[in-house]
């Protein structure tokens, strides 16, 4: 391991980092990354989103900050800030983009070296928490965000998988990836639990059911709740609006609120 | 070679051997040498195996979860619905390969006899095991499997991907790049979340030289099961696949509702088009099927690079 204790570094104002990882694409990492920071947000701390998706940065739009520059300051780069309180501030490969839908076609040695920037070289500042979005799998990108992260002792990470047991088995592997790398599972959140008809208010299983549930069971974490498919919740994702303040009668509120309350409990317990 | 430096140039770039990265790297002198930068002798050795594939489709998105194993599998089991028909389903997904499950095979590789599977999940032995492999090292798994795998006649060669634009695709289409890809079939939702990275892809194959048979849109459009009235769980807040299919000029090969018996077919096994024939979704399917296979017809490769039965 690298002598980074010697060196504070651009993450040294930062108090908590968290990893949002799946083994599975498409569950949700980057939705639920971006409500746990907004519902932080409202909890009044500061929070960085960092999105080391290099290949499908969907970050940027969720919080209608897509097209913004990043600057440069004598640290390196400036995050970019979502709002006027600069309570959220979001580093992302999609800044770096000249057009939008120019493809980051790049091997593993040139998203390590990016990754590895993204984490030494964006003044983050003060921070409560860090959020770390992955994207799917358990390999460079992974490798090098944890290889990175290390000497900051991350609190943990959040595996996010749906019910059905073709996500399930994704995201066993990525519980492996945890253990192998030492990074602690803070538990596992199940999404798109389900699907209430606004017609009639009949719930389909859509994915299947019960299978995040039993994973944590089975693998001895935290089972932090289901998230039901709601789409007041797509909509925000789609238009960057945000949903923890906006829809808080929605059904996904109450699962995703504690999830946040789960991450400040325990953080508040460390400073005692 | 087991590990690269951090910020490798790449052994086939024309800093290689010569970076600062370099130093210290056991291979530094070899691709300083300029060895990397001769063409692999794999792409010529791949062309020659490849000559007895008829057609070779390559299923990719941008984007996570749209679809693209549900839909490899399902293209493969219809396509084997005619037994005088030889399927090929090849996953490159090495880190998340789903094609084992979605096609209830356990350590087989034949599942019927016109329908052989290939994928890395075949080769953990535990559903634990993750395979936490970098870029260079699934490389050299993707080029053992169009190499070192005996495919025999095939007609049609289905080729699963994992999400992004990243070493397995770029390997995938390198290592096939003279023995001709057919097309990719693009997989989105309808929500901008996922058109933002598939048009990425789409620029993908424009780069790339692969031609884009057409986009699938899935998961469009949920028809409650108890009233049956219609939600759009995933909305298309920008148009869907078929604004974007307008605006880069590409087909749209077709749109699949959402279907809970889909998830249930797939995490058990089985094949959705024989489980629920009369679903509107495999009737999309279906239909999505035939024009593909329609392009496939079309797009004969010359007969001189066959080698006949």
């Amino acid at each position: 391991m690298e002598a980074a204790a010697a060196e504070p570094g651009n993450l040294a104002g930062v108090r908590h980092v968290i990893l949002v990882l799946s083994g599975k694409g498409g569950v949700g990492k980057s939705t639920i990354s971006t409500e746990l920071a907004l519902a932080l947000r409202h909890a009044g701390k500061k929070v960085g989103i960092l999105d080391v998706d290099l290949c499908g940065p969907s970050i940027p739009r969720m919080l209608r900050a897509q097209g913004r520059a990043v600057h440069q300051c004598g640290s390196g780069w400036v995050p970019v800030f979502v709002d006027q309180e600069q309570s959220i501030s979001l580093m992302s490969v999609g800044f770096l983009l000249e057009n939008p839908d120019q493809a980051v076609v790049w091997r593993g040695p040139k998203k390590n070296a990016l990754i590895k920037q993204f984490v030494s070289d964006v003044a983050w500042g003060q921070l409560d928490y860090l959020v770390v979005d992955t994207p799917p799998g358990t390999s460079d990108e992974h490798m090098a965000a944890v290889d990175a992260l290390r000497p900051y002792s991350p609190l943990g990470a959040l595996l996010v998988t749906t019910p059905q047991a073709v996500s399930v088995g994704d995201v066993r592997r990525e519980l492996t990836f945890c253990r192998k790398t030492g990074l602690r599972v803070i538990g596992i959140v199940e999404n798109m639990s389900g699907f209430v008809c606004p017609h009639c208010t009949e719930c389909t299983n859509v994915f299947s059911r019960g299978g995040g549930e039993e994973l944590a069971r089975h693998a001895g974490v935290p089972f932090l709740g289901s998230v039901p498919l709601d789409p007041d919740l797509t909509r925000s994702l789609e238009e960057g609006r945000d949903f923890i303040q906006e829809f808080p009668e929605s059904p996904a509120f109450p699962v995703l609120s504690a999830i946040a309350q789960k991450i400040l409990n325990e953080t508040s317990a460390q400073l005692s | 070679m087991e590990e690269v430096p951090h910020d490798c140039p790449g052994t086939g770039s024309d800093q290689a051997g010569q970076g600062a990265a370099c130093q210290g790297c056991p291979n530094q002198r070899l691709c300083a040498s300029g060895v990397g930068a001769a063409p692999d002798p794999a792409v010529e050795e791949i062309k020659e195996k490849m000559k007895t594939v008829k057609h070779k489709i390559l299923v990719l998105s941008g984007k996570g979860g749209v679809g693209k194993s549900t839909f490899s599998a399902h293209l493969a089991h219809a396509l084997a619905e005619d037994e005088n028909t030889q399927v090929a389903l090849l996953d490159i997904d090495i880190c998340g390969p789903s094609i084992p499950k979605i096609m209830g095979l356990e350590g087989e590789q034949f599942l019927e006899d016109n329908l052989g599977v290939m994928s890395v999940g075949f080769l953990l032995s535990s559903p634990d095991d993750a395979v936490i492999w970098r870029g260079p090292k699934k490389n050299g798994m993707i080029k053992q499997f169009l190499r070192d795998v005996d495919w025999g006649e095939v007609d049609y060669l289905i080729v699963d991907t994992p999400p992004g634009t990243s070493d397995e695709h770029l390997s995938a289409v390198q290592y096939l790049a003279a023995a001709h890809i057919d097309g990719a079939v693009v997989i989105t939702t309808p929500q901008e979340v996922s058109l933002q990275d598939v048009r990425k892809e789409i620029n993908f194959c424009h780069k790339v030289k692969v031609p884009v048979i057409g986009v699938v849109e899935n998961m469009s459009g949920f028809i409650c099961p108890k009233c049956k009235k219609e939600s759009q769980i995933f909305p298309p807040t920008t148009g869907g696949a078929e604004v974007m299919c307008q605006d880069l000029k590409i087909p749209l090969l077709g749109k699949v509702p959402l279907d809970p018996h889909i998830g249930k077919s797939c995490d058990e096994g089985r094949s959705f088009l024989i489980d629920a024939p009369d679903s509107p979704a495999t009737l999309a399917y279906r239909s999505i099927i035939q024009r593909i296979q329609e392009f496939c017809r079309l797009h004969q490769p010359k007969e001189e690079n066959l080698i006949s039965p």
